[in-house]
């Protein structure tokens, strides 16, 4: 329970901290907390991860309404991972995780119209309705995907940053999987070549305690995931991933290690994914009372809001707005991709070769 | 404007459920994404979830129901400022009803449902003692029963896989196991299929007898090399001395709206490897028999289960050891004018079609060849003899599938007998779209097998 830990300590803290950390806020040193975010980082992380999570709501009721189907996970609870993450990182930087990618999808900038059309298997997709919501791509947000199977994307991720060493262009590969994920061979194959040819990779384990049914405890024998390079000399750190701004600070030295040629970098990210492992799970392999207590006490976007008001003094009707303006995106997306048609048939064909 | 709630869906394949808990009570005010409801199904819970603000008009089903359809109406939610006494008795079209107009799950259309069907008769031609009594059980259910059969009887069979033992399998297929036998013998594996499948085989090569559950056969390609280099060889490569029986088991081939990675059929990859018996029943009666010899067969067998099957109910015969011989086809249906040969759940689409050609004078023969390797040639070619033609149905690709060896040794053994080219129906040959209505049109359906009869009938 280190999040839980870690989290409440901060936040019977932060007022004050951040107000010291507001007035030095240009400076890298450390406070007690996360280095403080700024006013506009706070209102940009507030609405990225509000952006994820009423889409991921809206999701989760159109799957009900059977407009969505087959698997579908929401990321909904570990939105400050990939915005903190993003916060720290540059155009040009890769994303590639696994089939829980939506919210990765949107903080690369992704078109919500596009992603939400995807997932009710429309022409107007980002696969064109031909990938589902486990396999999206785009070239032009350098997002690799969207993968199906566990671990695959951990040597790809690898293949990104192999081509940016390759052309040495500067670029950085963030490579997201889960706590499960990580018990895959191939991941330690690819920690040994990353290190070896020094890559430059962010390996970002997000830590949700759960594969499935599977609390992290039954399925790995080291739980302490940023110690998972130790024998290839990979650093790692354990971030509270409920925490954007701790996020972010552990991204910016991470991505900075990954920049300067020294190879790759592991952040597990202590986070909680609130729903079910897909839309069906028989929910009985934690309590009730874990999930309402995560929600309740260490909320990622809660906290941001909390900040806004207490040490930004941000109106609770300028807060409205951000909402509002967040909940028209959503109901726009979800509004073309329930009348977005299906794709043509001759679709079926196309896309094989090229 | 009311809102309607309907009851939502879990994923594709579900039909009805239970409404367990309402969370709200009529007359509360209601926010969008609050969970007002929990239903349930044998497999999972869900929440229900408001889409729009309103107040909890009216509960139309009560907490506790069970059986309730997908899509029926549970409760209506009054707009803000509406009279919620009015609400309920007009509602109109609303958000929530507007779904699927599209992407209404119709992708095994030709599927029967699963629900109360007439459950076929199972004709096991002679393998089962005459006046044997028939229990309906459901496929899950008789791949449980055989599994747990086995364990009680043989100390050296054990059950290895992910979420096989404390979440009761990711299909529900090893229920009860960990209950009945315990953490040692029901093993929960990490995500680690190669692994687990080495360490699998490694115990098979000492002499016990793993059944090795893979979450779907999907993920068994992280693990081929082990199902086939170690697997299938060390016997031959040992000269004799060391074989290797073990299971390896899980749903193969498409289930619904899953994608391209989740959804290939792996019976013509297994059948093509020599060291291997391959395995896919179509029914429950089938799936015991076969999975009960499989465990006991001293070789590694690949046993190809499906998962739109696995709910399916048959007859399954009550013995206290019902076992059948793998490498034996089965006559699910005879005819003279063509021969359908099928396995899994291809069998629902060529018994389909049966019925449709007996209406146009066509009797066909369904073979259902139950294992595919060794194929059961000599079943196939005596009843190609008989019609002078022959139709394969198969949901996997079409080149080198196991379409393409019937067709091959069909040639080779019965070429004289022919009145007409044998006709492979297959999955489309592209990877799985999602999209409904490109996934239907990739899955072989009944109207093609009918077509093909036609064709090589010239009817
Ligand atoms: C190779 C492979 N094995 C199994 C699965 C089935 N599966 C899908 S997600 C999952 C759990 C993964 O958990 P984790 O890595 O912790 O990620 P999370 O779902 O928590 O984000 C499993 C077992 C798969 N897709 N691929
Ligand atoms: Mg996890």
């Amino acid at each position: 329970m280190a999040v839980a830990a870690k989290a409440g300590s901060q936040n019977k803290s932060s007022p004050g901290k951040a107000g010291a950390a507001r007035g030095a806020r240009s400076l890298t040193r450390r406070t007690n907390g996360p280095v403080a975010l700024s006013k506009d980082e706070e209102v940009s992380a507030y609405r990225d991860m509000l952006m994820i999570r009423r889409f991921e709501e809206k999701a989760g009721q159109m799957y009900g309404m059977g407009l969505i189907g087959g698997f579908c996970h929401l990321y909904i609870g570990q939105e400050a991972v990939v915005v903190g993450m993003q916060m720290a990182s540059a155009k040009g930087d890769q994303v590639i995780t696994g089939y829980r990618d939506h919210g990765h999808m949107l903080a690369c900038g992704m078109d919500p119209k596009g992603v939400m059309a995807e997932l009710t298997g429309r022409s107007g997709g980002l696969s064109r309705g031909k990938g589902g919501s486990m396999h999206m791509f785009s070239v032009e947000s350098n997002f690799y995907g969207g993968h199906g199977i566990v671990g695959a994307q951990v040597s790809l991720g690898t293949g990104l940053a192999f081509a940016n060493h390759y052309r040495n262009d500067g670029r950085v590969s963030m490579t997201y999987f889960g706590d499960g994920a990580a018990n895959q061979g191939q991941v330690y194959e690819c920690f040994n070549m990353a290190e070896l040819w020094k890559l430059p990779v962010v390996y970002v384990i997000e830590n949700n305690r759960y594969a499935m049914g599977t609390a992290v405890s039954r399925a790995s024998a080291q739980t302490d995931f940023s110690k998972r390079g130790v024998s290839f000399n990979i650093p790692g750190e354990q971030v509270d991933g409920m925490d954007v701004r701790a996020v972010k600070e552990a991204a910016e030295r991470a991505i900075q290690w990954c920049r300067d040629g020294k190879g790759p970098y592991i952040l597990e990210m202590q986070t909680y994914r609130y729903r079910g492992h897909s839309m069906s799970d028989p929910a009985k392999y934690r309590s009730k009372d874990e999930v309402q207590k995560m929600r309740e006490e260490h909320d990622p976007i809660e906290q941001v809001r909390r900040r806004l008001i207490e040490e930004w003094k941000i109106s609770e009707d300028e807060l409205k707005a951000v909402d509002s303006h967040v909940r028209e995106i959503v109901n726009a997306a979800a509004d073309f991709a329930t009348t977005n048609p299906e794709p043509d048939p001759s679709e079926l064909y196309t896309d094989i070769l090229r | 404007m009311s809102i309607e709630v309907l009851m939502p869906a879990l994923s594709p394949t579900m039909e009805k459920g239970n409404l367990s808990k309402w969370l709200k009570n009529e007359g509360d005010a209601i926010k969008p994404g609050d969970v007002i409801a929990e239903i349930e199904t044998d497999k999972a819970t869900m929440e229900v979830e408001a889409v729009d603000e309103g107040v909890l008009a009216k509960i139309l089903v009560p907490a506790g129901t069970n059986d309730v359809p997908v899509n029926q109406l549970i409760a209506i939610i009054a707009a803000e400022g509406e009279d919620v006494s009015k609400a309920g008795s007009a509602p109109t079209a609303a958000p929530v009803a507007v779904a699927a107009p599209a992407a209404a799950p119709a992708v095994h259309a030709s599927v029967p449902a699963t629900a109360h069907p007439d459950i076929p008769a199972y004709d096991a031609s002679g393998e089962i003692p005459h006046g044997t009594e028939m229990v309906p059980q459901t496929m899950r259910e008789a791949l449980r029963d055989a599994m747990a059969e086995e364990m009680r009887s043989n100390e050296s069979v054990f059950v290895m896989g992910e979420e096989v033992a404390e979440y009761q399998g990711a299909y529900k297929i090893t229920q009860g196991l960990l209950q009945e036998f315990g953490p040692r013998r029901v093993i929960d594996t990490p995500i680690t299929e190669h692994g687990f499948a080495g360490i699998a085989v490694g115990a098979a090569l000492t002499g016990l007898r793993p059944v090795l559950e893979f979450m779907t056969f999907n993920f068994a390609m992280q693990a081929i090399d082990h199902i086939i280099n170690s697997a299938a060889k060390t016997l031959y490569m040992s000269g004799g001395q060391m074989g290797c029986p073990i299971v390896f088991r899980g749903p193969n081939g498409a289930a619904a709206r899953v994608g391209a990675q989740h959804s290939q059929d792996y019976s013509a990859w297994y059948s093509n490897v020599p060291g291997l018996l391959v395995v896919s029943p179509s029914n429950a009666a089938d799936a015991k028999g076969l999975l009960k010899a499989a465990i006991r067969n001293p070789n590694p067998v690949v046993f190809l289960e499906n998962e739109i099957l696995y709910g399916q109910t048959g007859m399954v015969p009550k013995m206290d050891d019902f076992v059948l011989p793998i490498g034996k086809a089965r006559i699910a249906r005879t005819g003279k004018d063509v021969t359908i040969v099928s396995f899994s759940i291809g069998m629902t689409y060529a018994l389909k079609a049966a019925e449709e050609l007996a209406t146009l004078g066509i009797e066909a023969e369904v073979i259902d060849l139950r294992t595919i390797r060794p194929m059961d040639v000599d079943t196939i070619i005596a009843s190609v003899r008989k019609t002078g033609r022959c139709i394969t149905v198969e949901e996997g690709w079409p080149q080198s599938g196991i379409g393409s060896e019937i067709s091959a040794q069909v040639m080779e053994k019965a070429f004289d007998y022919l009145d007409a080219p044998v006709i492979r129906i297959t999955g489309k040959d592209v990877p799985m779209p999602y999209a409904a209505n490109l996934e239907k049109l990739a899955l072989p359906n009944v109207g093609e097998v009918v077509e093909a009869a036609r064709a090589v009938t010239y009817r």
